[in-house]
């Protein structure tokens, strides 16, 4: 079985316009609804409680946020999650409650109402923690993103380490627009995928990378276009078939993980596909009017020696 | 070409040995136990001890299945919980107070595995439940504790050496000892220089008065933080030891924060009870001069507190004893009225002062005051009747017999030396953790089914090698979390399905470059050579990359996120192995005899 039989190397950079444009009006769009609407984060960073209950029969809200409302917490926000047994109650941060002591509140007033009632999660984050987690989250961003370039400058180039992190940041834009525009709420995992998702995308931008450098050295007489037509269309069955693979296990994830786990595998979900897209066509247009060419490889031959003899 | 020497396969097959070896414990899931660790330092859990709980397990005809002595704890595994519980109690109740008996779950591996310490993996919070609580200590209130009592201190030195001074006071993180002339202030300053080496010392004058300035030095303040810190540590595992959990984790997390973790605890509001409550006790004079006025602030050098009933009562800031003092703390009841009671054993330093303020103030009222959060409530103001000496003090108050009892519980764990708040708290319920395990575990069940399918009917042969090589990089990853008894968390699990997602990734590329080799017309043999061998520095690069990401998410995450980081980053080290090592080998076993190969199945 093979899906992939090109015979002919596609011209991936005579589209480098358009796809550079199409690439620019999401960006654009993702950052115009981060600006807009913002991340809707989770109780990790904003700080707040966050408590998910159980009942032996389907729940009543109603009944539940009554309750609440009898202890002060008329804005706390009650829903059902997953199942209409399992309510989750979102309370936010507020000065004049006790903020480790108010899930203990909470359940006595609902264990009057039910007594069937079990806790299954509390997270409670006070506000100290919440300001840490954010500057830790983008510490480690500017570090992976700082020892990424850093090292495909090594191995390669720094025309390649600055284009390969452009292509991969833009991916994390838009996974971070996503979750500005849908309203989905990010927490500590989703953070940990986006991470994730950086340091997985610029596989893909090295192997093309390699193939490039590769065939710097193999078609002498081809253009830098061409050459990188050819990396691309070769790479790209085994870009599809391992992206396809690693997305059957996020997508397991996904549906079958459960809650917790369900936005984390969004996130990767996400960050899969566009890697996919900006790895082929926004890195390596970047890297050709970065200005690529054979000699940052192979080094001309020396003629001075020639020069000095008579 | 494709050919690896015999001890090339050999030591492939030993390392899947091993890896086999340390995988098994997880196969056999956990059992029911109890745990019985001695409380005291001087205690140590022995043979004699496991003895013991063994005699005293059998006697109540338990029948444990195995009791072994692990670490400094005695553990006795069961069949049922019913028998646990019954365990639970007998232990109590034989063993006394000097033994903690708590609930836990032991493997039910075979003894020669559990020799080899091969255990398996140590599941986090969110998949075993539990609580997690991240406390911070109040460092303003330890320092400003330590000026409280230099306070005193200064005083009582001046006074010592017959320095007249005017008064010592304190504003804000500075002492002002005030002088009448600076003569006084001069040989105050020799004498304060010499005994208070912690403070660094400036003079001043203001309104015709000589000052002192007393300021505390950065080393100081820092040690004084650092002991503070680590006097709640030790006060918390104390506490904790009182709740009876097996497998508590207390550590410090950076300057001033304290991280606890109580697996299995069902009953969070008595843990937090417990922790958070920041209790010292002082035991200060009442101040009888003066009246209440009420609205009207409460006159200099006096406090006001309420006692139990809401009463208001002013009290000398003149602190008699604290908490630290307090060498045991016991509930009990008052042998003249059966009214509950505390009765606290003081300490050497501590029964001198109490026996010295209670000759002084015999008839006057003392108020024994208890700190929480800050607030301060009498929980009672006895008259003092006659001199106590030799330490042993009863309090008798409005309490009942719970209230006695963990009055006395957090008198006896010891006082903290700074207010603790808790800024963090996850709790998982059990149903939620067995609820986690499963859809961990389904999820990368069912994935790698997907991606076997896949792998195998598009790859052929090559395909179910690569298959092969990413069950055993499964193998060697769960081989290599529960031999570093690494945290396995929900993320953690996340981390497995997705590391073997991406391991594929190396199989794929070789896959793909032995096919193109093939296209290309070179010959089976050196067109798998060739595929390996490129495919390589490929590889590599892939990885590194997403090794960089790993590791920074290990250095700045917290908790589950950090052990998603130990995952992905193994995951890529035992990946790297599988792929490029074990395929080989299968690869090589399968094709590499055949001088003349016509043929190969990679579809």
């Amino acid at each position: 079985m093979e899906f992939f039989k090109i015979k002919r190397d596609i011209p991936f950079m005579s589209y480098g316009r358009y796809t550079t444009a199409i690439s620019l009006v999401t960006f654009l769009f993702a950052v115009f609804f981060l600006a807009t609407k913002g991340l809707n984060f989770g109780v990790d960073f904003t700080g707040g409680t966050v408590m998910e209950v159980h009942y032996a029969q389907p729940a009543d809200l109603v009944k539940v946020r009554e309750q609440l409302g009898g202890i002060g917490l008329h804005d706390a926000l009650v829903q059902n999650f997953g199942s209409s047994h399992d309510v989750l109650i979102q309370i936010p941060l507020k000065q004049n409650l006790a903020g480790a002591k108010l899930s203990e509140q909470v359940m006595d007033g609902l264990r009057k109402q039910d007594a069937s009632v079990e806790v299954r999660r509390v997270e409670f984050v006070g506000p100290q923690v919440g300001k840490d987690l954010i500057e830790n989250g983008a510490l480690a961003l500017l570090l992976v993103s700082l020892g990424i370039v850093g090292y495909l400058w090594m191995r390669f180039e720094w025309k390649f380490g600055l284009s390969a992190i452009i292509a991969n940041l833009h991916d994390v834009v838009i996974i971070l627009g996503f979750f500005a525009f849908f309203q989905w709420e990010f927490s500590l995992s989703v953070l940990a995928a986006v991470l994730a998702v950086l340091g997985y995308s610029v596989n893909e931008s090295v192997v093309v990378f390699d193939r490039i450098r590769e065939n710097f050295r193999t078609m002498r007489k081809a253009g830098v276009a061409e050459i990188i037509d050819n990396a691309i269309t070769r790479t790209m069955s085994r870009t599809i078939i391992t992206h396809g693979c690693t997305q059957m296990m996020v997508g397991a994830m996904l549906f079958l993980g459960g809650e917790t786990l369900h936005y984390f595998a969004m996130a990767l979900t996400i960050g899969i596909l566009f890697s996919i897209y900006s790895s082929v066509l926004v890195a390596s247009p970047i890297l050709m009017w970065l200005g690529v060419s054979r000699e940052d490889f192979i080094k001309p031959e020396r003629t001075e020696a020639e020069e000095v003899l008579p | 070409m494709n050919r690896y020497p015999l001890w090339q396969y050999l030591s492939i097959l030993a390392v899947l040995l091993v890896g086999l070896i340390y995988t098994l414990p997880n196969f056999f899931g956990e059992s029911p136990a109890v745990q019985v660790s001695p409380l005291r330092a001087s205690l140590k859990a022995d043979d004699a001890l496991l003895e013991r709980a063994g005699n005293i397990l059998n006697a109540a005809n338990l029948n444990p299945e195995v009791v072994t002595l692990d670490g400094n704890s005695v553990k006795a595994r069961f069949a049922d919980t019913d028998s646990q519980l019954k365990a639970k109690d007998v232990l109590t109740a034989q063993l006394g107070e000097d033994y903690m008996v708590a609930l836990n779950l032991l493997a039910r591996s075979p003894q020669w595995l559990t020799n080899l310490h091969a255990l398996p993996m140590y599941l986090g919070l969110d998949l075993r439940g539990g609580v997690h609580f991240l406390l911070q200590v109040d460092m303003k209130a330890a320092l400003g504790k330590a000026l409280e009592a230099a306070t005193g201190d200064i005083r009582s030195v001046l006074r010592e050496q017959k320095i007249a001074y005017s008064g010592v006071v304190r504003e804000g993180d500075i002492l002002l000892v005030k002088f009448r002339d600076a003569d006084a202030r001069g040989k105050g300053e020799a004498e304060l220089k010499q005994r208070f080496s912690d403070f660094a010392l400036s003079k001043k004058e203001a309104n015709g008065e000589f000052l002192l300035q007393a300021t505390l030095k950065p080393e100081a303040e820092r040690r004084i933080q650092d002991s503070a810190v680590q006097q709640n540590l030790l006060t918390l595992r104390n506490r904790v030891n009182e709740l009876g959990v097996a497998e508590p984790v207390i550590q410090q997390q950076g300057v001033d924060r304290v991280v606890v973790q109580l697996p299995g605890v069902q009953d969070t509001a008595r843990a937090k009870d417990i922790l958070g409550r920041t209790a010292t006790l002082e035991v200060r004079m009442v101040d009888e001069e003066h009246q209440i006025s009420p609205g009207a602030a409460a006159p200099f050098g006096t406090e006001m507190f309420k006692d139990r009933d809401g009463n208001m009562l002013l009290v000398k800031k003149q602190v008699i004893l604290t908490g630290e003092r307090i060498n045991d703390a016991q509930p009990g009841f008052d042998n003249r009225n059966n009214e509950a009671a505390v009765h606290i054993n003081l300490d050497g330093i501590g029964a001198r002062k109490f026996k010295e303020a209670t000759r002084e103030n015999v008839g006057k009222r003392m108020a024994i005051i208890l700190f929480e959060k800050g607030r301060g409530e009498i929980v009672t103001a006895p008259v003092i009747r006659e001199e106590i000496g030799g330490g042993r003090v009863q309090i008798t108050g409005q309490m009942n017999t719970m209230e006695a009892q963990d009055t006395a519980l957090l008198l006896r764990a010891g006082a903290l030396a700074a207010p603790m708040e808790i800024i963090e708290e996850r709790t998982v319920g059990p149903s939620l953790g067995a609820d986690n395990i499963k859809r961990g575990f389904d999820s990368t069940k069912i994935g790698f089914i997907m991606v076997a399918i896949f792998m195998i009917g598009y790859y052929l042969m090559f395909g179910t090698i690569s298959m092969l090589a990413l069950g055993a990089n499964l193998l060697l990853l769960v081989a290599l979390l529960s031999m570093l008894q690494a945290t396995l968390t929900l993320p953690g699990m996340a981390g497995i399905a997705l590391t073997l997602g991406m391991a594929i990734d190396a199989n794929v590329l070789i896959n793909e470059r032995i096919r193109e080799e093939l296209r290309n017309g070179v010959t089976p043999q050196a067109a798998i050579h060739a595929g390996y061998d490129r495919a390589f520095g490929t590889i590599i690069d892939s990885n590194v990359t997403t090794l960089i990401a790993g590791i920074a998410l290990f250095l700045f995450g917290s908790g589950p996120i950090k052990g998603f980081a130990v995952v992905l980053c193994l995951g890529i080290l035992t990946s790297m192995f599988s792929a490029v090592l074990v395929s080989r080998a299968m690869v090589n076993l399968v094709y590499g005899r055949k001088a003349r190969l016509v043929k190969v199945a990679i579809g």
